[in-house]
């Protein structure tokens, strides 16, 4: 499987994901460059995190309007995958490639620390090898990431099963006191209608390493990989 | 030479904070009147923050070698070869007085400031660290500043993408009307692409980078070469405004310009602007340097060769660019859509000239800028020094309850977690950081080897103000035993000297303590300093700060995974001390939370013995035989061990038993000294341990064991302290922030 991971001025954890996928999942990957517009060659493009344009205006507004987010609904109408984690969540938010919108943080301040993630539906490419309710463990590095949709919208969500993720308690409770930045019921993470598309704020590429304190990040890799190993070819689901 | 500025006169030099007697030499060196623009190249360069007259002396008492150092002080930064081909590029640097001024901006812009000094050296950055200093934290004014300077760390270094791993916060009111605000930066480079602040090779082409020029930061240099009054606020404009997003293109294109081998030298504009480097780039190299001020990129009109020369705009570099190689550099830069235009050319003539539409505005001896006078003023102890260091703690009442006492103090704003503060930070982009915030010191794996560096800062104010010498050199071994408590070998110091004005004998005689203090230690435990940064006039209104010396350390570990962290990691493992009994309640923590009194002597300092303790805490961790270790600091032993036990991620009680001896319960539990670290050892590997420790000749002993949900410690057959662990965390993890809700 080969994956790109775009590149923005301002972006910083490209070099992450670009390690995790070659040293650790030992996959192809390549580096967009924003102004691109060639993805043939990709079967996932990963939109990292980061301050893509230094989040001016509104975090992920002018990123969402580049070059290479206009060229990914081409991309995903091919069957091609798109993860955007952190900044990439919030630039497919404003690209309107995912519905929703994040806002400031209820604490109206940065929040860098673990979370537990409750996993909410395991019928996405992202997911199928987890279990439903599963709980993962993944940083969160943001201070824009209060997710947040009108009613119509949250209804359409759930009646799609679109959240994939949920901010819980080690124990998988959804409780106020484990949303850390006071997101729409706890929402941490939501798939496109087709499931093709996931945006999530916390970090999987810094959850891919024991010695860095948790590998659960490498389970949505190996559900994506499995994806295709089964299928043999790119892009059948 | 340009008609429409004003003259130069001895007031207007006053104005700009020279003195007659440096005029004079200005006169002299040029062989007559400097114009306007020349006298303002001089006042910056010759200010105290750019040309260290009253420390440079002083400095020169530190040592600097070793067979690691691959670059000492005098550049952006120092650097240090730690094997594999890489080099660790490290320096501490204050912005103090435009974050009291403007506390966002002005920590912003320090972060900025220490991040370019690494970069610059074609090392990219991979950690952070801050050592902040406020006054009382229940004045409102103190958590204004503490909210600002956090929430501009965080976002200046969180935009960039470099984590911050560590540091530290403490109070006292000595800060109050002058914090301080030290970063340090630590960054990795192939040893052999190391870039220098140098402007070599005459006739190369001189290119401007980076962000455009406006009137922001006018007179920095200046500002922070002063002391404050009541009208420090009406500064503020000569703070500037930083820009992450800008710094982090510079450093992508910087580093992929560095790597084509087109560039020379470069140097951050920071302190004193385009005036400082293109005096400093030639002076090192012995060359000169010619530069034409309207090709400098401006975003104001009618800017003054002056202004262009001193303003402090953030996110500027200035490059010497290999003589043919132009389109590459501008294309890399284009890319990253910055400016990179040529604004001069390297001469043979030792002169910088200046120019503006073809008319010279200055031209100066570069040695002349950069050799400012150099001072030796008259110093002397305070005069009440001798009167503090007499008093004895043990003439006050002990506690009528030592656990209470323990819960006290762990709430102690300067005990208690900082938690608040460095999860606003982020910890982990880069992917190197193996230990996080929250333990004795950061440790960072270095990526394509199996090493990690372990980096710790450390400065105790009230320790240095009561022996300048004794309490800088426990500055350095605290730093460096929190390196050697992760697991580290110490291999490198950088330190940030935040004094006040150094015109009062009694502020001089500190500095000159604590330098002598620091260069003691270092020498001692073979440290190199490589770097660092002087910040004196830190007073208002005649107040001056807590004589504070800031020691950054970075330590080496050759097995990454042969790690430790501060907090005990299960049941049953036995608890031991290692180093001397000596403690004292002189100038300790608890000396001021419970009776608010700067007094007393310190405990006494063992240099052979500090370097043994560290040596022994290392090698039992890298033999697997410390599950963990964690220094004393303030607040004593006591602390200590409360902080193992409940700063894991699985909390654990302990029950330990003290000697029964003459010590008073106070002292023994609270007294501070140094060379004394909390190691826990599993039950199973206690012989080897023993045996460890036999050959290691330092002095320690049992303390007790882990286990239960209380720290219980008794002394001989009395309890002095049963507390619940959940009560002491509580205390602690709510300590810091109740003072911020």
């Amino acid at each position: 499987m080969r994956f790109g991971v775009v590149v923005f001025p301002g972006t910083w954890s490209d070099c992450d994901f670009h390690y995790v996928i070659s040293e650790i999942l030992r996959q192809p990957v390549r580096y967009i460059w924003h102004r691109d517009r060639d993805l043939r060659d990709l079967d996932c493009v990963i939109l990292p995190g980061g301050f893509s344009y230094g989040d001016y205006l509104r975090a992920g507004a002018v990123a969402g309007r580049s070059p290479v987010v206009e060229a990914l609904p081409e991309f995903v109408a091919r069957g091609g995958y798109v993860l955007g984690s952190c900044n990439g969540f919030q630039i497919l938010c404003e690209a309107g490639l995912l519905p929703g919108a994040l806002m400031r943080n209820q604490c109206l301040r940065y929040r860098c620390q673990a979370v537990h993630l409750r996993v909410e539906n395991v019928d996405t490419p992202f997911t199928r090898g987890l279990r439903l309710g599963q709980v993962l463990t993944m940083p969160i590095s943001h201070g824009e990431g209060r997710y947040y949709c009108d009613a119509a919208t949250l209804a359409r969500l759930k009646r799609n099963r679109q959240i994939v993720f949920r901010y819980a308690t080690a124990d998988g409770q959804v409780t106020r006191a484990a949303n850390p930045n006071g997101s729409l019921e706890n929402i941490a993470g939501v798939v496109s209608e087709d499931g093709n598309v996931l945006g999530l704020m916390p970090h999987p590429e810094r959850a891919a390493e024991a010695q860095l304190g948790s590998t659960d990040g490498l389970l949505l890799f190996h559900s994506l990989l499995g994806t295709l190993v089964e299928d043999g070819t790119f892009l059948k689901r | 030479m340009t008609g429409s500025e004003p003259k130069a006169t001895l007031g207007l030099a006053r104005e700009l904070g020279l003195t007659a007697d440096e005029y004079d030499q200005i006169i002299q060196r040029l062989g007559r009147e400097p114009t306007y623009t020349e006298l303002g190249l001089f006042a910056a360069l010759w200010s105290e923050h750019c040309g260290y007259k009253h420390s440079r002396l002083l400095l020169a008492r530190l040592p600097t070698g070793g067979p690691r150092v691959l670059q000492g002080p005098g550049e952006n930064a120092g650097a240090l070869d730690i094997g594999d081909g890489w080099a660790v590029v490290f320096k501490i640097e204050s912005h103090n007085h435009p974050s009291y001024i403007e506390p966002f901006q002005g920590a912003a812009t320090g972060v900025g400031g220490i991040l370019r000094d690494v970069f610059t050296m074609g090392a990219r950055p991979i950690a952070l660290l801050d050592s902040l200093r406020f006054g009382d934290p229940a004045e409102p004014e103190t958590r204004r500043l503490i909210e600002g300077v956090v929430a501009g760390i965080s976002w200046y270094g969180n935009c960039f993408g470099c984590p911050t791993v560590g540091g530290e916060i403490a109070f006292a009111p000595e800060y109050a009307r002058n914090p301080l605000v030290n970063v340090m930066c630590v960054g990795l480079v192939r040893a052999d692409r190391i870039l220098r602040a140098r402007a070599d090779g005459v006739g190369n082409p001189v290119f401007y980078v980076g962000n455009k020029t406006g009137r922001d930061g006018l007179h920095g240099a200046t500002m922070a070469s002063a002391a404050f009054d009541e009208h420090a606020q009406e500064r503020r404009p000569t703070v500037q405004v930083g820009d992450p997003f800008t710094e982090k293109l510079l450093l992508e294109a910087c580093l992929e310009a560095m790597a084509t081998g087109a560039i020379v030298g470069a140097q951050d504009m920071g302190a004193a602007g385009l005036a400082c480097c293109a005096a400093e780039m030639p002076a090192r190299a012995g060359t000169g340097m010619e530069l034409d001020l309207a090709r400098v990129p401006q975003r104001e009109r009618e800017m003054s060769p002056y202004e262009i020369l001193l303003s402090e705009s953030q996110e500027r570099m200035l490059l010497v660019v290999a003589r043919g190689r132009e389109e590459e550099v501008r294309r890399i830069f284009a890319k990253w859509e910055l400016d990179a235009v040529e604004v001069g050319r390297v001469t043979d003539d030792g002169l910088l000239t200046v120019r503006r539409d073809g008319e010279v505005v200055a031209r100066v001896p570069v040695r002349a800028l950069t050799e400012a006078p150099r001072y030796r003023k008259p110093m002397a102890p305070p005069a009440d020094l001798a009167e503090r260091r007499r008093f004895d703690p043990l003439a006050l009442p002990p506690p009528e309850d030592c656990g209470e006492a323990l819960v006290a103090l762990l709430a102690a704003p300067t005990i208690a977690s900082k938690a608040w503060a460095y999860s606003q930070y982020d910890q982990q982009v880069g992917l190197n950081t193996l230990v996080l915030p929250g333990s004795d010191a950061a440790v960072l794996r270095v990526k394509g080897t199996r090493r990690a560096l372990a980096v710790a800062t450390d400065g105790n104010g009230r320790l240095v103000f009561l022996d300048p010498r004794r309490g800088a050199a426990m500055a350095v071994c605290e730093a460096a035993r929190n390196v050697a408590c992760a697991g580290g070998r110490p291999i490198g110091v950088t330190d940030c000297l935040n004094f006040g004005s150094p015109e009062r004998p009694e502020i001089l005689w500190q500095l000159a303590e604590a330098v002598e203090g620091i260069a003691e230690a270092c020498r001692a435990l073979e440290l190199p300093v490589v770097g660092g940064n002087v910040s004196l006039y830190n007073e208002t209104s005649g107040e001056a700060i807590l004589p504070t010396p800031i020691v950054g350390v970075v330590g080496l570990l050759e097995d990454a995974s042969r790690l430790a962290t501060q907090w005990f990691k299960g049941e049953g493992h036995r608890v031991a001390l290692l180093g001397p009994e000596a403690v004292s309640l002189g100038g300790s923590e608890y000396l001021w939370t419970f009776h608010r009194r700067l007094a007393g002597a310190l405990a006494p300092l063992d240099l052979a013995l500090e370097r043994r303790v560290q040596a022994a805490v290392q090698a039992a961790i890298e033999a697997g035989l410390a599950l963990s270790a964690h220094d004393c600091a303030e607040g004593g032993l006591a602390v200590a061990v409360a902080e193992a036990c409940m700063t894991g991620p699985e909390p654990v009680g302990a029950t330990i038993t003290l000697p029964p001896g003459e010590a008073r319960a106070d002292l023994a539990l609270f007294g501070e000294g140094p060379s004394r670290v909390v190691v826990s050892v599993s039950p199973g590997r206690a012989l080897a341990f023993e045996a460890l420790m036999a050959e290691s000749a330092v002095p320690w002993r049992w303390l007790g064991v882990t286990g239960g949900e209380r720290l219980v410690i008794r002394c001989g057959g009395a309890t002095l302290v049963d507390v619940a662990v959940d009560r002491l965390h509580q205390a602690w993890r709510t300590g810091f922030e109740r003072h911020l809700a």
